[in-house]
């Protein structure tokens, strides 16, 4: 089977030993460099817009390339960078080892669905390049999105055939948590990351076929004209609200129960001890996905949805601040007399509870219905969901990256180059975001090209709109120091130990390079749970666990 | 089941982990094939709620005699492909090649009818969308609203219907594997899983039946 020494990486060379793989170690990497790329192209974009908006008047474009940049930025960073991102990359290369599993359920539909994910990405960015370009935000409101120009059409589709690879990983993963398990990996032994990986599967199996069908029949409302969602035929544009928010509002869970997942291992792995409350937290996973799926009207307060509704999604609103809350709690106490350690990840986790708490507050705050009449439609809403986002999803996934870096390329990255672009990152990211709540709360309307008419009343939008700007700048380096700093590791980084954080679940227990095929010389027993620091003397050694607090046996 | 090194995948433990894996599978792949259609049963409630008079009116246009055939037909085929599974498991290769194909020649009998259903409308113009013009005794048919009906009518239907195709594609390529003794007792996932999809493209349509052609 293996031959010593061999890893993932060295057991087959060549172009075509990675087109074809279904390994699901090299297809999380295939995931990893698509995703960067998109992330960069989507982050260009982001800067193009704050460049216009630094200073009033126009400074870079005119306002029908500001309409599309700030389109193609939110497709690009929606549907193909945050919500594919952490299940494709992380849940493909760890989930499986971490339950012990020799891979996926479905390794080639998992290859494929890489390659429906790389259709769809492809089409929806040739489509701005070729067909012309799409100005309608990523929400592709009709009636306008019925009328605009051409390119809408394949837009619509590819986002429609990005949406089945997202469906088919979710599928693959259900499968493979229920029915590939090693012996004795009972469901309560399940790391915390597969919990919530678990979770957004089976919200990306159950509410992404709606963003499909939605995308259809826009398709052919522009297509033939069908007229039910544009009010010129005699269709309902509040009908697409509808549609596209059911997936769309679940959709926002896809993005962060993953990265939650990861927070939750890393405070277990960086405070060495048991992740305080663990049933709560696997558990308040499933709940919000359960409560994701009633609260899409929340939207839709101002679109000319019946006040009735609009009351009762508000308070259906509320209810998600309880899983939300439950989790964010027992972060903070599994830290509590733990013996924690501020290395890299660790201070994303710890940015992740401070921007995602943040985040998830308006949020709340947004739900509340006579509040958010104001707030809808201006900057407030831009800056609460960067915070959960960007300040949640990505700082997650960002954070995870350098957990198990040392793993998936076997090398060292520089812990204070780490610490350096951690404290860029959350300083420029909070310099983006903050200002824009100030300004938002004081009326600055969202997606607007140009301020120069309301300075007479607001002079003081100019102010927070340059200092946004330049957050964003400062955020950039930060992220161009990460990836500078990952390069670097590639090529001359330390070799990395076999488990250099001291974790103790499963994919941390060998001993060398994870051995190809199989992830394991022999199928692991599990015999104890995920954050058993004291009782994995096996991992850790006999010496480690005497210098752990809460060990009990030797 | 026994252990048959050829079908066992290598990252399976057991022939018995990889049925439930597929099987398991198949059930939620027919899970979002029922959220996508239920897209479209949204649509259609929303617009007979808001419209049930054009919607009572427009449903005569559709001939519920073609549609009951096509309901008998699916009907049919279901049965068949549920027999094929039966059979395999007990072994009698040749009486699943013969029911396969009785399923093969049901679809193509239901996208037969269909085709006459639809070249019928659109020879009176009755199109899906801004083509809809309706001439001649059908002109009185002509209401607000009706073009929805018809989209509708079109959308899910055509839909459905291409998932027929689809089926019959897969049943086709299982017919000839299963020529080719391919399935045994011990080895007949594909055509377990087909015939669950071909269930639930039945199922669908028992829905679609009445919904658009009887109320
Ligand atoms: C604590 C839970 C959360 C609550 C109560 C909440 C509530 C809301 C509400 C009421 C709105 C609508 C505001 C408006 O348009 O007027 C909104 C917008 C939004 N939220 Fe959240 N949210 C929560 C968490 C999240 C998370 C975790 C994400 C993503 C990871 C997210 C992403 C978004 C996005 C993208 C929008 C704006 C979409 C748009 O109009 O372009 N939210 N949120
Ligand atoms: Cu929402």
């Amino acid at each position: 089977m293996s031959t010593a020494g061999q890893n993932y990486l060295s057991a087959s060379t060549g172009v075509r030993s990675w087109l074809l793989t279904t390994d699901h170690k090299r297809i999380g990497i295939l995931y990893a460099i698509a995703v960067a790329t998109f992330f960069l192209l989507g982050g260009i974009f982001a800067l193009l817009v704050r460049t216009e908006l630094a200073a009033p008047g126009e400074t870079i474009m005119g306002q029908d390339a500001y309409n599309q940049a700030f389109t193609l930025h939110g497709v690009v960073m929606v549907f193909l960078v945050i919500i594919p991102a952490i299940p494709g990359i992380l849940g493909n290369f760890v989930l499986p080892i971490q339950i012990g599993a020799k891979d996926v359920a479905f390794p080639r539909l998992n290859l494929f669905s890489w390659y429906i994910f790389m259709l769809g990405a492809l089409m929806a960015l040739s489509g701005w390049l070729v067909i012309g370009q799409v100005d309608t935000g990523w929400t592709f409101y009709t009636p306008y999105s019925a009328e605009g120009t051409s390119s809408v059409l394949w837009l619509t589709s590819a986002v429609f055939i990005a949406g089945f690879a997202s469906i088919f990983t979710g599928l693959n993963f259900i499968v493979t948590v229920h029915k590939m398990r090693a012996p004795g990996m009972a469901w309560n032994r399940l790391p915390l990351f597969v919990w919530a990986i678990y979770a957004t599967a089976i919200v990306q199996v159950l509410a992404t076929p709606v963003i499909g069908i939605t995308m259809v029949l826009l398709f052919l409302e522009r297509l033939l004209q069908i007229g039910i969602f544009d009010p010129a035929l005699g269709g309902d544009p509040v009908l697409f609200q509808h549609f596209f928010w059911f997936y769309s509002h679940p959709a926002v869970y896809i993005m962060i129960l993953p990265a939650m997942g990861i927070i939750s291992d890393l405070m277990g792995t960086f405070s060495r001890q048991q992740v305080s409350g663990y049933t709560f937290i696997a558990l308040s996973s499933v709940a919000i996905a359960f409560l994701g799926f009633l609260v899409w009207g929340h939207h839709m307060f101002v679109a000319g949805q019946s006040a009735l509704s609009s009351i009762i999604f508000s308070m259906l609103t509320f209810l998600i601040g309880i899983p939300t809350g439950i989790k964010v709690f027992n972060w903070v106490a599994t830290m509590y007399k733990g013996s924690v350690s501020l290395k890299t990840p660790m201070l994303y986790a710890l940015m992740f509870l401070f921007l995602f708490t943040i985040g998830g507050l308006t949020g709340i705050m947004v739900g509340v219905l006579a509040v958010d009449v104001h707030l809808h439609d201006t900057y407030f809403i831009v800056a609460h969901f960067h915070y959960v986002m960007m300040g949640g999803a990505l700082i997650g996934l960002i954070g995870g990256l350098h957990y198990w870096w040392p793993k998936i390329t076997g090398r060292m990255y520089s812990e204070t180059a780490g610490r350096i672009a951690a404290v860029l990152v959350f300083v420029g990211f909070n310099l983006t975001f903050f200002t824009q709540f100030v300004m938002g709360s004081r009326g600055m309307p969202r997606r607007y090209h140009d301020y120069a008419g309301l300075l007479d009343q607001y002079p003081e939008f100019a102010a927070y709109n340059l200092a946004s700007s330049v957050g964003s700048f400062v955020l950039a380096a930060g992220l161009f120091m990460i990836l500078a700093y990952a390069v670097h590791s590639l090529v001359r980084g330390k070799k990395a130990p076999a488990n250099p954080w001291g974790a103790v679940t499963l994919e941390w227990t060998h001993t060398g390079p994870i051995p190809d095929p199989h992830n394991f010389e022999k199928v692991p027993l599990v015999t104890r749970g995920p954050y058993d620091f004291h009782l994995a003397d096996d991992v850790l050694g006999a010496a480690a666990s005497a210098s752990s607090e809460s060990q009990d046996n030797t | 089941m026994a252990e048959t090194s050829t079908t066992l995948k290598h990252y399976f433990v057991s022939s018995a982990q990889q049925f439930d894996a597929a099987k398991m599978g198949m059930w939620l792949f027919l899970v979002t094939e029922v959220l996508l259609f239920s897209g479209m049963f949204v649509a259609y409630a929303v617009y007979r709620v808001w419209y049930p008079e054009v919607f009572e009116l427009s449903s005569e246009l559709l001939d519920w005699r073609l549609g009951a055939l096509n309901t008998l037909v699916l009907l049919a085929s279901s049965f068949t492909v549920a027999l094929s599974v039966h059979f395999i498991q007990r072994n009698e290769k040749e009486k699943v090649v013969v029911l396969l194909l009785l399923t093969l020649l049901c679809a193509l009998a239901f996208m037969v009818v269909k085709y006459f259903e639809y070249t019928g409308k659109w020879s009176h113009g009755i199109f899906p969308g801004a083509g809809f013009a309706p001439h001649g005794d059908y002109a009185a048919y002509y209401t607000p609203y009706a073009p929805q009906f018809f989209s509708i009518y079109f959308v899910m239907t055509g839909i459905h219907g291409i998932h027929v195709l689809v089926g019959m594609g897969v049943i086709a390529w299982i017919v000839t594997r299963a020529i080719r003794g391919h399935f045994s007792a011990a080895y007949y996932t594909p055509i377990e899983l087909t015939g669950l999809y071909w269930h639930l493209v039945d199922i669908i349509w028992i829905f679609l039946f009445p919904l658009l052609y009887l109320i």
